[in-house]
């Protein structure tokens, strides 16, 4: 009973402080409701995109080794799938193609007359891919939104990708106009499908999808095999191994059956591109899903330990006269702990609650460029779970912490008075010097010097979260940096064409006669594979001009080594290979030739992983005369279109891309992935720095309280006292901004090291506007602060600061 | 009952004083209709029961707190009904304050605790002489908790009269210390009250110490219960308590 009783009457006195540091209570559990909101959001919307994913590749057999061939006789199958450790395997054909949304074959006169049909005047790039004819797919199988697959036998229907069909709004029975290995081909769609090959649907050279510009299609095996001179044969293979068999062992033996079919190599998920940007996706939400929160959770617990070992040194006679009465120390510690677990209650609660609101747009969004035939939004228990034990422990770790200390002292230590301040004169105390400050001031600066640690603990709290808003800000302008990087100075073209096949480097001169294009550079890529020591990775080498005029590699404008290849760093770094040593490169385009090549420079580059050569150079290794397999083109810019039209008109063009474009699309993509979060960070950055430096005020205004109760008896002025109360916030917060500009460099250079990924890394680059913005948002929150107690320093109770001691 | 004072100026005079708390609904009557004077340079004790009205008195006669209805005057100044501001200044020329507390500032020293006042005065005496007169002089630099009790609260009194106020008001200016030290506490009023002539009220629960009073004032349930007139003042080293 009587338990019952100062256990409630403990709990009044914890509801009665914390109705009155209600504010500071806020503050705190909002920084813990933004980690835990964040952990919920980026741990669901990581889970719901591999569950979709395992789900899609589960139900429609994606494989798990593909290997491209030039061309390889059927009755290899058999060989194949006899192979120790092959589960299933499937042939096909795969060719790239050009497609046109137009209504009449022949030409571009009319395609704004003809209203009914679907059109689109620009190229549309294609890959083709056959289906087997009498049974479904074995491997990687579609699924259809709409339709099914062409009749037995039908040369002319064929199954669109659905973000292809989606984005011309195309649908069953309409038409689409094929060059099929140079052949114009009228086909009608037979079905809307989606694969697990294109949960990410990009075009082998962009790095970001183009709905419009490129799809994916399915035909009947036959019409394929006949439009590209393939009957009875393949050049793409498709295998799932077994579950206890090694995947390394089966690709070994497929590039020994297959190497003299002209195999580019056998590769398996990891180096699928759809594959590998979910992969990507995927390893950033986790990295968002560990450090963000880890952050905030880290901050909140400060404050919540510095809030507490100041309410408990107030407290410090009450907890002794506590202890006097018998309490034990864990009672009064548990005490305590009730006012982290009302912050705790408010904090992870309304981080779930608001998680849970918008975790599944979140997702959604995030998921925006996966297509899945079912996104299967996963709202984890384990990451509810995780959050609120990882922010319990946190919290009362920190709580107990602070407690333990005034908890486990002698009754009648507590009882006595603190301790005499050391005293020192400083030279602040020189009478010349002291001459120059008010009391006031004096009082301030005092108040600091006393208490060196409890003002550091606070410059540091404000410096932790004004670090936070440079970060966020940080990440806006290395992005547009990034990307200005790339566009202004790397891409300096307004067009790039590509073209079906090797050609001279004089055919160059059909593209100069245009009207319309002022200049023109041929360029050379060829797939290879590099390798060194252990490690490889397929990618494309550039051969371009020496001192290309439009195409800049690096940072300075340096011209290209005449021998030896050039890599990006992020490349260098992977593969541990620095300039001067050698890489192993292997040609793809089907002469399976392997070069030894120097590294003559590595360089920095914010997007792609790049592989470059001169373009001389390369066609001296390759026995080549000078062929180009594509250009970049200088557009006059009002003569864009009639550009467009002459370049749609010539077959040798696979792809026109517009330089301009895809930096639109490209920054479109990043504000509505990144950003979008990035905007999310900022906001909650700003409200952290406003919890952290109200925190600080409100506690420091209940520190000085009776001493400046005592100042407005003697005749001061509120404003003096409010200055006393202010200036002594002003000058930690102004130490605070040069430590928040060290902590926010350091965040974003982990951040950035975290973040680095083959799409694209963020440079290590800060403005002084993210200094600017971090200190004037420490200033802000300050200021805001400021305004909000002055109500407390203008009803300052004179009277009851004198009552008690 | 009331003896004749008119021989001197009054410096204080309130007339049906009334304050009353509100305590959610019940109302708390700390004083109902106070009338009273104080004459320039007596010495005054003010005694009652604990929750008598004491202290609200004197918050509301210093500027501390302002009355629910009557008049305060100081000087023929009416203070009740002046702004914040007014009565800022008010206090920070005419009135002095020394309370149970001692309300040091516990970052300043004694010299800065006195120099925080004598800054915003008028016509104030140096840090220094404040000190010299209650018997501090050679303690000048040391900070608050450096001192005892007793020092600290005549460290309290320097304070309170080196701006040279008119009156001196003391809420239980002894009642944190022991008899021996509250007694030098008390020698350091009266030398004030009579060398500086200033006028000087202090509040106390000890009846012994009304025996050093020109006139003690009773006061009982939130009214003033007598005031008497004391012919033959005893000096504080004469009290034993
Ligand atoms: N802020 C307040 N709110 C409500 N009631 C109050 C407040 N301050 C004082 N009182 C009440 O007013 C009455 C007078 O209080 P006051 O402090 O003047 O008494 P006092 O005579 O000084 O007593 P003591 O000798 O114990 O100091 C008391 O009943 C007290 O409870
Ligand atoms: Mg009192």
């Amino acid at each position: 009973m009587n338990t019952v009783l100062t256990h409630k009457v403990l709990t009044y006195k914890i509801l009665r402080e914390s109705k009155s540091m209600l504010g500071q209570l806020i503050a705190i559990a909002l920084v813990i409701a933004a980690g835990v909101m964040v952990l919920v959001i980026s741990v669901s919307t990581r889970q719901s995109i591999e569950q979709s994913q395992q789900h899609f590749y589960q139900q429609y057999h994606f494989a798990d080794v593909f290997v491209e061939v030039t061309r390889a006789p059927d009755d290899l199958i058999r060989t194949i799938r006899q192979l120790p450790g092959v589960n299933v395997a499937e042939t096909r054909i795969r060719a790239g193609a050009r497609f046109q949304l137009e209504g009449p074959v022949n030409g571009f006169s009319n395609r704004f007359a003809d209203v009914g049909s679907k059109s689109f005047a620009e190229p549309i790039q294609g890959e083709i891919i056959s289906l087997p004819e009498r049974s479904p797919e074995l491997l990687n199988r579609l699924h259809y939104l709409v339709g099914g697959p062409p009749q037995l036998g039908s040369q002319l229907e064929v199954v669109v990708s659905a973000p292809f069909a989606h984005a011309h709004q195309l649908s069953v029975g309409d038409s689409i106009s094929a060059v099929l290995n140079g052949r114009l081909q009228r086909l009608t769609i037979s079905g809307v499908a989606l694969s697990p090959e294109y949960i990410y649907q990009l075009s082998p050279n962009s790095i970001l999808p183009d709905y419009e510009r490129f799809g994916v299609f399915w035909m009947n095996r036959q019409a394929l095999a006949s439009a590209f001179d393939m009957d009875g044969a393949f050049n793409s293979l498709s295998v799932t191994v077994q579950h206890n068999a090694s995947r390394d062992d089966v690709m070994l033996q497929l590039d020994n059956i297959l190497r003299r079919y002209g195999s580019r190599g056998s590769y398996d998920r990891h180096e699928q591109i759809s594959h590998r940007f979910i992969s990507e996706e995927l390893s950033q939400l986790r990295v968002m899903a560990i450090v963000l929160p880890t952050i905030f959770i880290g901050v909140a617990a400060f404050l919540l330990q510095v809030l507490l070992t100041r309410v408990i040194h107030t407290q410090k006679q009450s907890i002794a006269l506590l202890k006097a009465f018998g309490y034990s120390s864990w009672q009064i510690i548990r005490h305590y702990l009730q006012l982290t677990n009302i912050i705790l209650v408010l904090g992870i609660g309304g981080g779930i609650a608001l998680g849970l609101l918008v975790a599944e747009p979140m997702a959604q969004m995030y998921a925006m460029y996966f297509h899945f035939p079912e996104f299967l939004f996963a709202l984890q228990r384990d990451a509810l779970v995780t959050a609120i034990l990882i922010t319990s422990a946190v919290g009362y770790a920190a709580t107990i912490r602070a407690t333990a200390h005034a908890a486990n002292m002698a009754p009648a230590e507590a009882m006595r008075p603190p301790t005499p301040a050391r005293y020192q004169r400083t030279w602040l105390d020189h009478p010349r010097i002291a001459h120059w400050w008010q009391q006031p001031t004096r009082i301030m600066l005092r108040n600091i010097r006393r208490h060196p640690w409890r003002a550091s603990v606070s410059v540091v709290g404000i410096g932790l979260s004004g670090g936070l808003l440079l970060l966020g800000s940080y990440q806006f302008n290395a992005i547009d940096h990034m990307l200005d990087q790339q566009y202004r100075q790397h891409y300096r073209m307004d067009l790039e064409v590509t073209f079906n096949q090797e050609r001279p480097q004089h055919s160059l001169s059909t593209l100069r006669a245009i009207p319309g294009v002022s200049y023109v550079e041929g360029f050379r890529q060829v797939p290879v594979i590099l390798t060194h020591e252990r490690k490889q990775w397929r990618l494309a080498l550039h051969g371009l001009p020496r001192e290309s005029r439009l195409r800049q590699v690096g940072t300075s404008s340096q011209p290209l080594p005449t021998a030896g290849v050039v890599l990006s760093r992020y490349l260098a770094d992977d593969l541990s290979i620095q300039p001067g040593e050698n890489v192993s490169v292997t040609l793809l385009d089907g002469r399976q030739q392997s070069l030894t090549l120097t590294v003559a420079a590595v360089i920095d580059e914010p997007m792609g992983l790049g592989l470059y050569m001169d373009f001389d150079h390369l066609n001296r290794l390759l026995l080549a005369d000078q062929t180009v397999t594509g250009a970049w083109l200088l557009v006059e810019p009002d003569r864009q279109a009639e550009v467009f039209r002459q370049l749609q008109a010539m077959p040798a063009v696979a792809s026109i891309g517009q330089i301009s474009r895809a930096e639109a699309e490209i920054r479109t993509y990043i504000n509505n992935t990144v950003l979008g979060v990035m905007t999310v960070m900022f906001l909650l950055a700003g409200s952290m720095t406003f919890a952290v430096v109200y925190n600080n005020a409100r506690i420091m205004f209940a520190e000085r309280a009776r001493e400046l109760a005592s100042l407005r008896v003697l005749g001061f002025k509120k404003s003096e006292v409010a200055y006393i109360l202010f200036g002594e916030l002003g000058i930690l917060v102004v130490l605070a901004i040069p430590l928040a500009w060290a902590i926010g460099v350091t965040f974003a250079w982990l951040l950035t090291t975290a973040m680095s990924m083959d799409l694209f890394r963020i440079p290590f680059v800060l403005s002084p506007i993210s200094f600017a913005i971090s200190a004037l948002g420490v200033l802000l929150a300050a200021a805001l602060s400021m305004l909000l107690m002055l109500r407390r320093v203008w009803q300052l109770d004179m009277i009851q600061a004198l009552k008690t001691e | 009952m009331v003896e004749d004072k008119s021989s001197q100026a009054v410096i204080f005079s309130a007339r049906a004083l009334t304050k009353t708390y509100l305590m959610g609904e019940v109302e708390i009557h700390a004083l109902r209709g106070v009338d009273i004077d104080l004459y320039a340079g007596e010495f005054v004790v003010l005694l009652g029961a604990s929750g008598s009205g004491k202290s609200t008195l004197f918050n509301i006669l210093g500027g501390l707190d302002s009355a629910t209805s009557g008049d305060v005057r100081y000087q023929n100044r009416l203070l009740t009904g002046i702004s914040d501001r007014e009565l800022t200044l008010f206090r920070r020329s005419h009135v002095g304050f020394v309370f149970q507390f001692y309300n040091l500032i516990p970052s300043l020293t004694a010299r800065e605790n006195i120099a925080i006042v004598t800054e915003i005065a008028d016509n104030p005496m140096t840090p220094e002489e404040a000190l010299e007169r209650v018997g501090l002089g050679n303690r000048l630099d040391h900070l608050p908790a450096q001192l005892s009790g007793g020092e600290q609260q005549r460290v309290a009194i320097a304070r309170a009269i080196a701006k040279r106020p008119a009156v001196l008001l003391c809420d239980e200016p002894t009642g944190a210390l022991d008899s021996k030290t509250g007694i030098r506490v008390l020698e350091v009023l009266q030398q004030i009250n009579q060398e500086l002539g200033t006028t000087t009220a202090v509040i106390t629960h000890n009846e012994v110490i009304g025996e050093m009073a020109d006139r003690i004032i009773r006061l009982s349930d939130g009214k003033i219960a007598s005031i008497h007139g004391n012919a033959q003042r005893k000096a504080p080293k004469e009290l034993f308590w």
